[in-house]
């Protein structure tokens, strides 16, 4: 059976007169990779430190597996957090660092040490664990990051925008190894990002943060091909809005449609354009963006409105794709991919 | 075109010097550092050197003319004497002493001013704290005399409990000093407080630690470089110190007060006690370096 690792009901917070987090309701299933997404300022990070313990909330209550912990102190938690800038201790060795948790609970010398060893090893650092924090680079010291806040088992693992300070090269690699690490260990992972491909491609699930709120939890396809507000929709992936008379006028139907640009095929205005269930809108090609892999369209629509269209280049080039500008083409999308918001 | 001549030429002449100056980063080095060089080596070793070689001349015992005679007398005399050996050990004690005292008491005062206040009282609080450094060392010290005079301020603040204050002697000298130095500690742990990141105070909890464990295990390891740095001025201040010894401190003897009692009688002598904190403090400073604190100075 699966237990329930978090539970936060009713969480409110502020700062001075800066509301942070507005009334968030929220569960977090045993083992699972939880992302909180959302721009800087949504609460997310707030939520976070409220979990650790670094942040009493002002209204609400929080719960690790079952247990009231929301006036408890960090330490009396069985979470342990990744910082945003790693938060290493620098008078430390690594190996040091890693093994302060076992220490500060009173695990034998000889046991901390064959933990700390494994851990490192776990985040592929071995033979790192005499080295300073300062002397190694910001792969390693998130690793050593990572490794410390793992070494003790805790039931949920908290990680604030762990990949913020990286390259993307070592991003992305550090994506796909985070990952199998979670996968490994299985412990609950929550993390915090503002990067939606992150997200979308870590996670279980996502919570969407807007303003305090919570305005989706989903898994990451839920989220990016059913946005439930314009926020989502705008937030997670390219939005491309309908609304107004031009929605009624081609959709069929007044309210506020978001259609992503990969779903829309950019057709010949001579092209045959009937096909069952399909949405048709003729238009104008304002500007065409190459992008290497893809194309980018967009399209001034009859009688206003503009939409963006996403072709791959599977068998266009670069020059091919220049002489559409200008021309006269027809947009197509299945009926069903046209997701309705509420307005 | 209007644009002056004579500033024009002017200006490419600047602009030359720089120039050159700009593709000669060695004649660049020796113009910015002759003058300051030249001040410490003639001026401030140079002095030294004199001390130094004037330990080893003597004087004439009738004329009390110094004798320019290579020996060294002074420095066995220092060692075999008792009294020398008992005032050298006095004063170490009392530059310990003060420096201990300074480190207890600065560390809560800079932990609150630079942790626990807000932050908007921070700065004001530093600047209590330099106060005294503006006033006259002569008046704080004369101030202490008064506190610590028979009757005193000591005396009555003490009465009610059936005690009376230290009085004049080695114990008002140790309270004097620790006062007149105390700013020299707290700031340099102020600093070292005030930028301990709050996310390592964060992290050791989030690990388990208690604030008593956070506190032997992350700030004091990070804040003591800057006590040993502070201790640096503590110490050596004391060490050197003679006038408030002479002020509150009854019949003390410091070194300095010898090498003041001898310096008209037996130049020689005084010199080669002067050498004595001179010698203690680069050993001290030698143990200190060991600790890292000199990089964070």
């Amino acid at each position: 059976m699966e237990g329930r690792a978090i539970r936060l009901q009713d969480l409110h917070k502020s700062f001075g007169g800066t509301t942070a987090v507005a009334g968030v309701d929220l569960e977090i299933r045993d083992g699972e990779f939880f992302s909180m997404l959302g721009p800087s300022g949504s609460g997310k990070t707030t939520v976070l430190r409220l979990v650790a313990g670094f942040e009493t909330p002002d209204r609400g209550r929080i719960e690790l597996a079952g247990q009231e912990v929301t006036g408890l102190a960090p330490f009396e938690r069985d979470v342990h957090t990744v910082f945003q800038d790693y938060a290493l201790f620098p008078h430390m060795t690594v190996e040091q660092n890693v093994a302060y948790g076992l220490k500060v609970r009173r695990v034998p010398k000889a046991e901390r040490l064959v933990r700390a060893r494994k851990a490192l090893a776990e985040v592929r650092l071995e033979g790192y664990g005499q080295r300073r924090p300062a002397q190694l680079s910001g792969g390693q010291r998130q690793r050593v990051a990572l490794a410390r806040a793992l070494v003790g088992r805790p039931r949920v693992l908290l990680l604030d925008e762990p990949l913020g300070a990286l390259d993307l090269k070592l991003r992305e690699q550090m994506q796909v190894e985070l990952k199998a690490i979670q996968r490994e260990v299985g412990i609950t992972f929550v993390f915090v990002t503002h990067d939606q491909e992150e997200a979308l491609t870590m996670s279980d699930r996502i919570a969407v943060f807007d303003r305090g709120r919570i305005a989706q939890v989903s898994t990451p396809a839920e989220i990016y091909e059913r946005p439930a507000t314009a926020f989502v929709a705008s937030f997670v992936g390219t939005s491309n809005l309908l609304d107004g008379e031009t929605a009624h006028r081609i959709v069929g139907a007044p309210g506020t449609y978001n259609i992503r640009p990969e779903k829309i095929r950019v057709l010949k205005e001579s092209a045959e354009a009937d096909e069952p269930e399909h949405t048709t809108a003729g238009g104008t090609v304002a500007d065409v963006v190459y992008l290497g892999d893809a194309t980018r369209f967009l399209v001034d629509l009859d009688g206003g409105g503009r939409l963006t269209a996403l072709q791959q280049n599977l068998e266009t080039s670069s020059e091919d794709v220049a002489a559409y500008r200008g021309t006269r083409v027809r947009l197509q999308w299945h009926r069903r991919h046209a997701v309705p918001l509420p307005s | 075109m209007t644009t002056d001549v004579t500033t024009a030429a002017g200006r490419g002449t600047v602009r030359r010097l720089a120039g050159s100056l700009h593709r000669r980063p060695r004649l660049r080095l020796a113009l910015l550092l002759t003058a300051p060089l030249l001040w410490l080596t003639v001026l401030y070793l140079g002095s030294l050197a004199v001390l130094f070689v004037s330990a080893f001349w003597t004087t004439d015992s009738f004329t009390s003319q110094v004798v320019k005679v290579w020996s060294t007398d002074n420095f066995h005399e220092l060692l075999t004497t008792p009294v020398f050996r008992q005032v050298v050990l006095r004063s170490v004690g009392v530059a310990l002493a003060v420096t201990v005292l300074c480190a207890l008491i600065a560390f809560p005062v800079a932990f609150y001013t630079a942790r626990v206040a807000r932050p908007r009282w921070r700065p004001l609080l530093v600047v209590a704290i330099l106060t005294p450094l503006w006033a006259s060392y002569l008046v704080k010290v004369y101030a202490w005399r008064l506190i610590l005079s028979e009757g005193g301020l000591a005396d009555w603040a003490l009465a009610p409990f059936g005690l009376s204050g230290p009085g004049f002697g080695l114990a008002a000298t140790v309270l004097t000093l620790t006062y007149l130095w105390l700013p020299y500690m707290i700031l340099p742990i102020h600093t070292a407080l005030e930028q301990l990141p709050d996310n390592l105070l964060d992290a050791s909890a989030d690990l388990g630690a208690r604030a008593g464990r956070t506190f032997r295990s992350v700030v004091l390891p990070m804040v003591l470089p800057s006590v040993a740095a502070g201790s640096v001025f503590t110490f050596s201040l004391s060490l050197g110190d003679y006038i408030t010894v002479q002020i509150v401190g009854g019949k003390t003897q410091l070194v300095g007060n010898l090498v003041y009692s001898n310096i008209e009688l037996n130049l020689p002598m005084a010199a080669a006690l002067g050498l004595v904190p001179v010698l203690v403090i680069v050993l001290y400073l030698l143990a200190i370096r060991r600790t890292g604190a000199l990089n964070s100075l």
